[in-house]
């Protein structure tokens, strides 16, 4: 394998902004995503008939292959940033609900009672009891999630050349037989993925020094 | 969509090597072959690790790698090694079946370990105080009750591989993929041929999924009724990861 490293030093400033691209095509949809399933799972929490079937259909939208759930969009949206965007949201969707289920639902018994005993509505009782202690496990969920995104994303290049990341210097490399850039989005894709993981770790340490206990509880993958 | 019906319904499509039961059968060879070959790799490494609770932080890793790995991104880093190999084969085949057993590796391995640990302990030395030997215990106690959560390893590495059994048609690999691909190559004109492609791959992979399911599901009420029951069937039939594995 011959890699050229001259390539790569006198394209930092493409590579660079592959990598902002990619950072860019995951955070959207993972923010769309967890905005809809915080959502979903309040409502589930009031009415606990909505969880199954929300799990079935995001369950059947996750189970959709990638590739294909693009492919299924181009007729509607054409080659756009939303058939990009709404199958990489979609499969979000069954992580994501599921942990801020399982997050809501670790909130001990007592704790809701002390908090309406102490006179909480239930709206406050949702914004400053319920949701502050289910964020490790949605943590978990969006750690999970947004790994899964990294790998999504690079394969939206396959059917457009418009989305950018680093996708699209695997395409790219790939159709101008050149190793050099196809093995480059390869292994910054996986690097990504891992840095990524381990960012949210840490921020999930730091953001919730009172869970420590529960750090190393995961969710339901 | 009137295209991808026109698609479906000629005859053409149905013939020969570059149709639809033709690529069908590429598709889940490939993705029996590499099933197979992970599940020879992961399974008793996940069962030993599980069995004697050695090694547990081994398989907490592979868990963490296995799932940030993005499976196109696995194929063309595998590419050039191949390529050396065999100009061939190097180029359709190698690339993404490793990828593809890459992939199915974790799912398995860590189910099996999961499964096994969530196996009441107490049962296990009840087993062992009436002198059944380790690989009894193994077969004839930790395997059936853990079966259900092993089983849904394999939901999931089936599912991982479906999906990258797809994408491996960028690489010229036969497969469902291929008409995606070809559709798009195509354009306006194929596009019947991209978006019937598309629906033949997700009503496979959700096939597919429903069966094993199904499997789960099946297995689970045998595993202990009174469990089953009290899940409720649904919740077991998409059984994931016991909590406290991150």
């Amino acid at each position: 394998v011959e890699i050229r490293w001259d390539w790569i030093v006198e394209h930092l400033d493409d590579i660079a902004l592959a990598v902002w691209q990619h950072i860019l095509l995951t955070a959207v949809p993972l923010a769309i995503g967890f905005a809809i399933s915080l959502g979903l799972a309040i409502w589930a929490m009031r009415k606990p008939w909505v969880y199954g079937p929300v799990t079935t259909i995001t369950g059947i939208l996750y189970t959709i292959p990638s590739l294909a759930a693009f492919a299924l969009l181009v007729p509607v949206f054409g080659f756009s940033l939303l058939t990009a965007l709404i199958p990489m949201t979609s499969y979000t969707l069954l992580i994501l609900f599921r942990n801020n289920v399982a997050g809501f639902q670790a909130v001990p018994r007592e704790v809701l009672e002390a908090a309406d005993g102490m006179g909480y509505r239930s709206r406050e009782r949702l914004l400053r009891v319920e949701l502050p202690l289910a964020v490790p496990l949605m943590f978990a969920g969006l750690r999970l999630a947004a790994v899964t995104l990294i790998g999504l994303a690079t394969v939206v290049s396959i059917l457009g050349s418009t989305y950018g990341g680093l996708g699209q210097l695997i395409t790219d490399g790939l159709q101008t037989f050149f190793p050099t850039k196809y093995v480059l989005g390869g292994v910054l894709s996986v690097a990504l993925a891992l840095v990524v993981d381990v960012v949210f770790v840490r921020i999930e340490r730091i953001a919730t020094p009172w869970a420590r206990a529960h750090s190393e509880q995961a969710a339901p993958a | 969509m009137n295209e991808a019906i026109g698609w479906l319904t000629d005859p053409a499509t149905w013939q020969g090597q570059t149709g639809i039961p033709w690529r069908l059968v590429e598709h889940l060879a490939m993705v029996g072959v590499s099933i197979l070959a992970a599940t020879l790799i992961a399974l008793p490494v996940g069962l030993w690790i599980g069995h004697t609770g050695r090694g547990a932080n081994i398989a907490i890793n592979i868990a963490n790698i296995g799932r940030a790995i993005p499976s196109y991104a696995v194929i063309v880093i595998i590419l050039p090694f191949s390529l050396a190999v065999s100009r061939d084969l190097g180029l359709n085949v190698i690339p993404t079946f490793l990828a593809m057993v890459l992939l199915a590796i974790p799912p398995i391995l860590v189910n099996a370990y999961a499964g096994l640990r969530e196996v009441d302990r107490d049962l296990v030395e009840a087993a062992r105080g009436q002198g059944l030997r380790e690989r009894q215990i193994l077969t004839g106690v930790e395997v059936p009750l853990a079966a259900p959560v092993i089983v849904g390893g394999f939901r999931t590495a089936v599912l991982n591989v479906i999906a990258t059994a797809t994408i491996g048609a960028v690489l010229g690999f036969g497969g469902l993929g291929r008409f995606i691909l070809d559709g798009r190559a195509k354009g306006i004109v194929g596009m019947g041929e991209l978006i019937g492609g598309a629906v033949l791959v997700s009503v496979i992979a959700v096939g597919v999924d429903l069966l094993l399911a199904f499997v789960q599901r099946t297995l689970a009420r045998r595993a202990d009724p009174q469990l089953a029951r009290a899940h409720g069937l649904r919740e077991l039939s998409e059984l994931p990861l016991p909590p406290g594995l991150p």
